[in-house]
Parts: C-alpha cells; sequence; structure tokens
C-alpha cells in the first residue's frame, strides 16, 4: 500500500511526446508512398457495372485506360465519348494512341499491357464494339472490362 | 550575428507542432489515397484474320448461343431467359449431364488412352528426323496428348468437352454495356463454379484459391481448366453495308 501511496504523491511524469511526430511520419510515408494520384481529369461521367467475376489488374504501369461515357460538360450533348489520355477522342485515334503506348514501354513489357476498358453502363454497345474492332486491328489484344466489385 | 546567438545558446525549438503539421498532411493522403485496386473482368480478344474463310461447320449442340437484343432481352438457344438462369444454363451446357441431343457430346478421357497416344506421337517426333513440319505436327499433337494425361493423372479419368463447344455471345447495337457484363460476367462465374467444385472434390480446395505460384497447385490449375476450358466467344460484328452482300 505504501508504495503506491510513495508514487502518487510524486505525481505522474508527463509522457514524453517527442517521438509522436516520428510515428505519425512513419504513416505519413507509408501513405505517400502507397497513394496513387488520379492520373488523368476524367472528361467523361462514368457509372461503372457491377461484376462479381473479377480480377485484379496486376501491373498498373503496363495498363492503359480508355474511358467511355457522357460528357461532363453538359454544353458537348449526351452523346457518349470516347477519352484517351487527357482529351476526347475518335475512333481513328486510338489505333496511333495504343501504338504510341507501346513505343515508351520496354520490348520485353509489351505482350504484357492490358487496356482497360472504363465505360459507363448506360453506354450502348455499339461504341464499345467499335473500340474493340480498333484495339483488334491494332494487335492489342488483352482487355479489361473495367467494373466495380459487387454483390 | 552569429556570436550573438552563441551566447544565448541555441534555443530549443518546440517540436510540439510538429506532430500536427505532419497529422495534417497524413490526413491530406489519406483522404486521397485510393487503395481501391482496379478490377474488371480479362478477356483476351481474337486477332483479327484477314483471310475470312468461313470457319468449319459446328454442330449447332455444340454452341451455347446467348443473343442479347437492343432491349436488353436475352434469347439463349432460341429460347427467351431471364439473366438469372443464365448460370445454370451454361453450366448444363458445359456438363451435359443427361447426355442430352442437344448438348455437346462429351468424350470420355482415360489414362490408357493417353498414354498410348502419347507413345505414339513421341515415336512420331522421333521418326520425323529433319522434316521440321511434320515434327512440329506431331510434337503439337504430343503436347496436347501430354496435357490431358497430366489432367488424367491429377482429377481421374474425365468427360471432354468437344473443341469446337464454345459459349457464344451476341450482342445488339443498342444493348446497354451494363447487361453486356452482365451477361459477361454470368458466363464467367458458371464456368468458375464448375472449377471450384470440381477442384474441391478433387484436392480439397477451391479452383480459385489455388495458388499459380505454387508448382503443384500450378499442375493442378492446368488439369482443371482442360476439364472446364473457358470459351467465351464473341460474334464478329456485322457490318451493316456488307451484311446485304454476304
Amino acid at each position: 500500500m505504501s508504495r503506491f501511496k510513495d508514487k502518487s504523491g510524486e505525481g505522474t511524469p508527463a509522457i514524453s511526446t517527442a517521438s509522436l511526430p516520428d510515428i505519425i511520419f512513419m504513416l505519413l510515408f507509408f501513405f505517400m508512398v502507397t497513394t496513387v494520384m488520379r492520373e488523368v481529369d476524367l472528361k467523361v461521367k462514368i457509372t461503372l457495372p457491377e461484376a462479381s467475376e473479377v480480377e485484379k489488374l496486376e501491373d498498373k504501369a503496363l495498363v492503359d485506360y480508355i474511358y467511355i461515357g457522357p460528357p461532363t460538360i453538359e454544353e458537348l450533348g449526351t452523346e457518349p465519348r470516347i477519352q484517351l489520355n487527357d482529351q476526347y477522342a475518335k475512333l481513328e485515334d486510338i489505333q496511333p494512341w495504343i501504338d504510341a503506348n507501346r513505343e515508351r514501354r520496354q520490348e520485353a513489357e509489351k505482350p504484357r499491357i492490358t487496356t482497360s476498358l472504363k465505360v459507363d453502363q448506360e453506354t450502348y454497345m455499339k461504341i464499345v464494339t467499335d473500340v474493340k474492332q480498333e484495339l483488334r486491328k491494332a494487335q492489342s489484344l488483352k482487355i479489361n472490362y473495367s467494373t466495380s466489385r459487387g454483390r | 550575428m552569429i556570436k550573438r546567438r552563441k551566447k544565448h545558446g541555441p534555443g530549443e525549438i518546440n517540436a510540439g507542432s510538429m506532430a500536427d503539421i505532419a497529422f495534417l498532411l497524413l490526413i491530406f493522403f489519406l483522404v486521397t489515397t485510393t487503395m481501391d485496386t482496379d478490377v474488371g473482368i480479362l478477356r483476351l480478344l481474337p486477332p483479327i484474320v484477314e483471310d475470312m474463310t468461313p470457319p468449319d461447320k459446328v454442330k449447332q449442340r455444340n454452341i451455347y448461343e446467348v443473343l442479347v437484343n437492343d432491349a436488353d432481352q436475352l434469347l439463349v438457344e432460341g429460347r427467351p431467359m431471364d439473366i438469372s438462369e443464365l448460370r445454370e444454363g451454361a453450366k448444363e451446357f458445359m456438363t451435359n449431364p443427361d447426355n442430352s441431343e442437344d448438348l455437346p457430346e462429351k468424350e470420355l478421357v482415360t489414362r490408357a488412352m493417353c498414354q498410348q497416344k502419347v507413345a505414339e506421337y513421341r515415336a512420331g517426333v522421333a521418326s520425323a528426323g529433319s522434316d521440321a513440319k511434320l515434327k512440329q505436327s506431331y510434337q503439337k499433337e504430343l503436347d496436347k496428348w501430354e496435357e490431358k494425361l497430366n489432367a488424367v493423372e491429377l482429377v481421374g479419368e474425365y468427360m471432354e468437352l468437344p473443341g469446337s463447344a464454345v459459349l457464344s455471345l451476341q450482342t445488339g447495337s443498342k444493348t446497354s454495356y451494363n447487361m453486356y457484363v452482365q451477361v459477361q460476367n454470368e458466363l464467367e462465374a458458371a464456368v468458375r463454379e464448375l472449377r471450384d467444385d470440381l477442384s474441391l472434390q478433387k484436392f480439397g480446395r477451391k479452383y480459385t484459391e489455388l495458388d499459380e505460384l505454387n508448382e503443384e497447385d500450378k499442375e493442378r490449375i492446368r488439369a482443371v481448366r482442360k476439364v472446364f476450358p473457358q470459351r467465351i466467344s464473341e460474334a464478329e460484328p456485322v457490318e451493316v453495308g456488307a451484311s446485304a452482300n454476304s
């Protein structure tokens, strides 16, 4: 009993918070490293369809995205548009775009390039089929229908 | 200036607010981080074939025909169907449990058969000598049968789907993308469920739980894939102008 009394008499020493910043910094670095900033500004509205049989896209550096959906700017109407990189594109632009993407990858990685189609769920299949035809012409056959994990 | 500072001694910098600053940054990154990795349905498009020789006539019973019209309605094997029934339908097609006349004719693959064929083609490769073309064709057959033998060793004798059996998917030009993905999803799910069942029965683990990097599992994956191949084909888009002539 007397022991406890002794301690309380001395008063609890302040917990040193000197290492708190270090801990926070560690967390900070973790998030900084894992963060993937959105690489492009979306110019089309996309609600992804849901699917259950999904697979992860493994190597993000080897994935190119094609966005299809109605434009975000209302003046442009509601007709679905194709977006490559940061701008609207036409069907004919896809093949040169694929070639350019292939060009900047290393030779060994070329067969593993995947094209991810991020398509709004309301889009008609016509435009998707056309895009797929272009991809086939460009010999870019690995594709991924981007979906959200659901059900 | 320097002298004066030295006199006072370097004042202790108050590091108390350091944590706050770090917190601020941390919260910023927490908010902007998107942890969810990109997921989706992976597909391999068929390469474009230049010469349009009509393919061999495939028996109707070997095709599981899925049509989706512009109003997102399904027509499967000539009958209207709800998407909720599609998975079971596709599974029935792949397994043909009652040996129905309308579903693909399955062939029993036995160990003896595989061993015999492997020996046969191995001899063929050896005897082909300098004839590279002949050797290649023998080698191809040999590989095929060795793979079957591997499957038989692992899962036992199984009923093989004919090579031409496909799940065929055709969409209208105004079908919604959502519907298309749902149909793809159901077909994929059908194959996955069959593989899971087989794997669970033979190896005690689901197909999706098998580890591709493990040598033993890798063989198992190959065997299961051999028994239930995933063949989803999409009809060549019909061009409006061309269809009138051909």
